[in-house]
């Protein structure tokens, strides 16, 4: 049971501005289905650069959908230079506050509002250029070190509520963590230097198994009279199975984890567990 | 603000249930007048344990058990536990466990632990399911080794009330003389159960989803099944739980099981109807919406239903307006920022994972509550997709 503030539940039961706004001057989508939330906002704007109307469209949850009602309630009639200094705490605040674990819903509001006005203007969206760092929720490093600053953020939990990063697989928290003491030290003197380590997407990381398997594991394997097939690969669980000699060697399994996990464990991704389909 | 009992439409009958009037009965007594210690010399005590044994009576009357293979512990978590560590502890010499990855957090995060803990000393097998959430016998066969100290298989999956045929595994597991156990809190009391015909040799069940308190639960073990206890200290439950006993909650507990057996055909007809009734009214008013779960293969009171390009919080918190209880599966519900580790393992699409619903009913739901219902999500779910952004687009 989330404690949702009189204002947020207004704002979810009764959304104000719903909708699309027809040749808008401005559209703005972020978020996605499989994230779990998603946003889009369309803006007109006049000749005196003031926001005279704002739609939304929002999938997600209450704080979602109050977040976006009251972006769009916020935007109407004010100055687009205004605008473009909105924060997400602006927004959670005319909200009367949100749980902390929902944070990441009016930093979506905002995230729209600059989409919207980078399309209006024509400029090109400097976050969207970043590394991403966390795939679960295709969180860019750029993003994260301005939620740390911005929000005076001093946890790898902070971080995910913010940013929804590491909420996942939980794969992304060492450079959550590095990111946020660089960003830390830099704030105070430091100029950051942005991590660009390489990350590695499922494709990438199947490819590398079956790279190892074939190159090394299977010709030794054969020597002895066995072979192996990658059968599978579930996030960090491999499944393979084994023909020939190993298939009835009543020392399979030692041969799959003292040697086969082992290998790719050491040359693919430390987490990875291997197991046989039989 | 407080919500009464007698406001609300309670579907939510997975996740706990209202203690029924007969069992609170039972219960008083022993949460006023007969304090005694069950354990006491004096007859004040020993008539709690008297009591006490009844109630172990009727638990294994409920599961085709003898009252001796009864053990009463603190809540279906503790059952769990206890029995995939002594069956680790009675099997030194094997790693391996044997589990699914639909199971409950406590047989889930139990086996996580087992393995992250020991440094990898464990090995897990997490059978997968089919995108009906049914397993497959065969894989589960194959999954056995000789190194694999337990099977731990859910009977009833509480998110989608999935069945799994744990009696014809217990039996495969035997032939390789392997431990069996099942979580079966949620199937106790909702469908039939004779353990005796079968070769299963842990069951863990909880009072509190079948109308008995919370914090209250059983472990059943087979007479001869190696066992070393998880909570040592007295002579309690013939050395097989230390402490003193929760002894009213033990008793209303006990009622809560003959009610049950009392209940059984009507929880298998005119629960099972309502819930039709329900998931087919839904199903045929509401477009993409869908099933997540065997249709048939299922427990009688849980639809578990997916409301495409909705978001599952947001339904609960309309449906929380005019007072109707459920679950979601979804991500801003389930504590962590994804969906359900049930539905992804079937493979539920994102588009639909997000935004499902369960409705889980019991032997107090009526005809009136379920036509309410249906008369409501409609407009509840239109009008969130009026919202949605990926809606219009179909
Ligand atoms: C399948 C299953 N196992 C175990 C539990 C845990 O039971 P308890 O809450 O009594 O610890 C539950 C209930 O939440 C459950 O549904
Ligand atoms: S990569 Fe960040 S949570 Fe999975």
């Amino acid at each position: 049971m989330w404690e949702y503030t009189d204002k947020v539940q207004d704002h979810f039961i009764n959304p104000r501005n719903v909708g699309e706004i027809e040749n808008a001057d401005g559209v703005g989508n972020v978020g996605s289905i499989a994230c779990g939330d998603a946003l889009r906002l369309t803006i007109r704007v006049d000749a005196n650069q003031v926001i005279t109307d704002a739609k939304f469209k929002t999938f997600g949850c209450a704080s979602a959908i109050a977040s976006s009602s009251m972006l769009t309630e916020m935007l109407k009639g004010m100055k687009l230079e205004d605008a473009k200094k909105l924060t997400n705490d602006d927004i959670a605040k005319a909200l009367g506050g949100l749980p902390k674990e929902k944070m990441h819903c009016s930093v979506m509001g905002r995230e729209a509002l600059e989409a919207a006005i980078a399309n209006y203007t024509g400029a090109i969206l400097p976050m969207a250029q970043g590394e991403v760092v966390c795939e679960c929720f295709g969180v860019t490093d750029l993003e994260i070190i301005r939620a740390i600053r911005e929000n005076s953020l001093t946890s790898v939990e902070d971080i995910t509520n913010f940013t929804k990063a590491g909420g996942g697989c939980g794969k992304c928290e060492d450079k959550l963590r590095a990111l946020l003491a660089e960003t830390v030290a830099g704030e105070a003197g430091h100029p950051p230097s942005v991590v660009k380590k390489k990350r590695m997407t499922s494709l990438e990381k199947i490819k590398k198994i079956e790279e190892v398997i074939e190159r090394e594991i299977k010709p030794t394997l054969k020597k002895d009279g066995g072979d192996i097939q990658l059968v599978d690969v579930d996030g960090d669980f491999v499944t393979v199975s084994l023909r020939g000699a190993c298939a009835n060697c009543h020392s399979s399994r030692t041969t799959l984890k003292e040697y086969v996990e082992k290998k790719l464990r050491e040359q693919v991704l430390e987490s990875l567990v291997v197991e046989e389909d039989k | 603000m407080t919500v009464l009992s007698e406001q609300v439409i309670y579907m939510d009958n997975n996740a706990t249930t209202r203690i029924a009037p007969e069992a609170l009965d039972a219960m008083m007594p022993y949460l006023t007048r007969f304090y005694g210690n069950p354990s006491s010399m004096h007859t004040f005590g020993g008539q709690v344990g008297r009591a006490i044994n009844q109630a172990r009576e009727e638990a294994a009357n409920l599961i085709g058990a003898d009252p001796s293979e009864i053990v009463f512990t603190s809540c279906g978590t503790e059952s769990d536990s206890t029995a995939i560590l002594s069956a680790i502890q009675t099997n030194p010499e094997k790693n391996h466990l044997v589990t699914t990855r639909v199971e409950h957090p406590a047989v889930k995060n139990l086996c996580d632990n087992l393995e992250i803990f020991t440094g990898r000393k464990y090995h897990v097998t997490r059978l997968p399911v089919a995108s009906d959430g049914t397993l497959d016998l065969q894989r589960f066969k194959d999954s056995l080794t000789d190194d694999t100290a337990i099977a731990s298989v859910m009977w009833a999956n509480n998110e989608t009330g999935v069945l799994f045929p744990v009696e014809e595994m217990a039996r495969i597991a035997r032939e390789r003389g392997i431990l069996f156990h099942t979580d079966a809190v949620q199937a106790v009391g909702k469908i039939p159960i004779n353990l005796k015909e079968t070769a299963i040799d842990f069951l863990s069940f909880s009072g509190h989803k079948l109308h008995a308190p919370k914090g209250i639960g059983v472990l059943y073990v087979r007479k001869g099944t190696p066992y070393i206890p998880f909570m040592n200290g007295g002579h309690q439950e013939h050395g097989r739980r230390g402490g003193t006993e929760n002894a009213a909650s033990i008793i209303g507990l006990g009622r809560a099981c003959t009610l049950a057996a009392e209940m059984m055909t009507e929880e298998n007809t005119r629960v099972r109807a309502l819930r039709d009734k329900l998931e087919h009214g839904l199903l045929n008013t509401i477009p993409k919406s869908l099933l997540n779960g065997h249709p048939s293969q299922r427990l009688p009171n849980t639809a578990n239903i997916s409301f495409e390009y909705v978001e599952g919080e947001a339904i609960l918190l309309h449906m929380n307006q005019v007072n109707i209880c459920a679950s979601s599966g979804s991500a801003c519900t389930s504590g962590s920022l994804e969906p359900s580790h049930v539905l992804r393992a079937m493979g539920v699409p994102f588009t639909a994972a997000h935004g499902s619903i369960r409705f889980s009913l019991s032997i107090y739901n009526t005809e009136q509550e379920v036509d309410f219902v249906l008369a409501t999500l409609p407009d509840i779910i239109a009008k969130l997709r009026a919202l949605s952004p990926f809606w219009e687009d179909k």
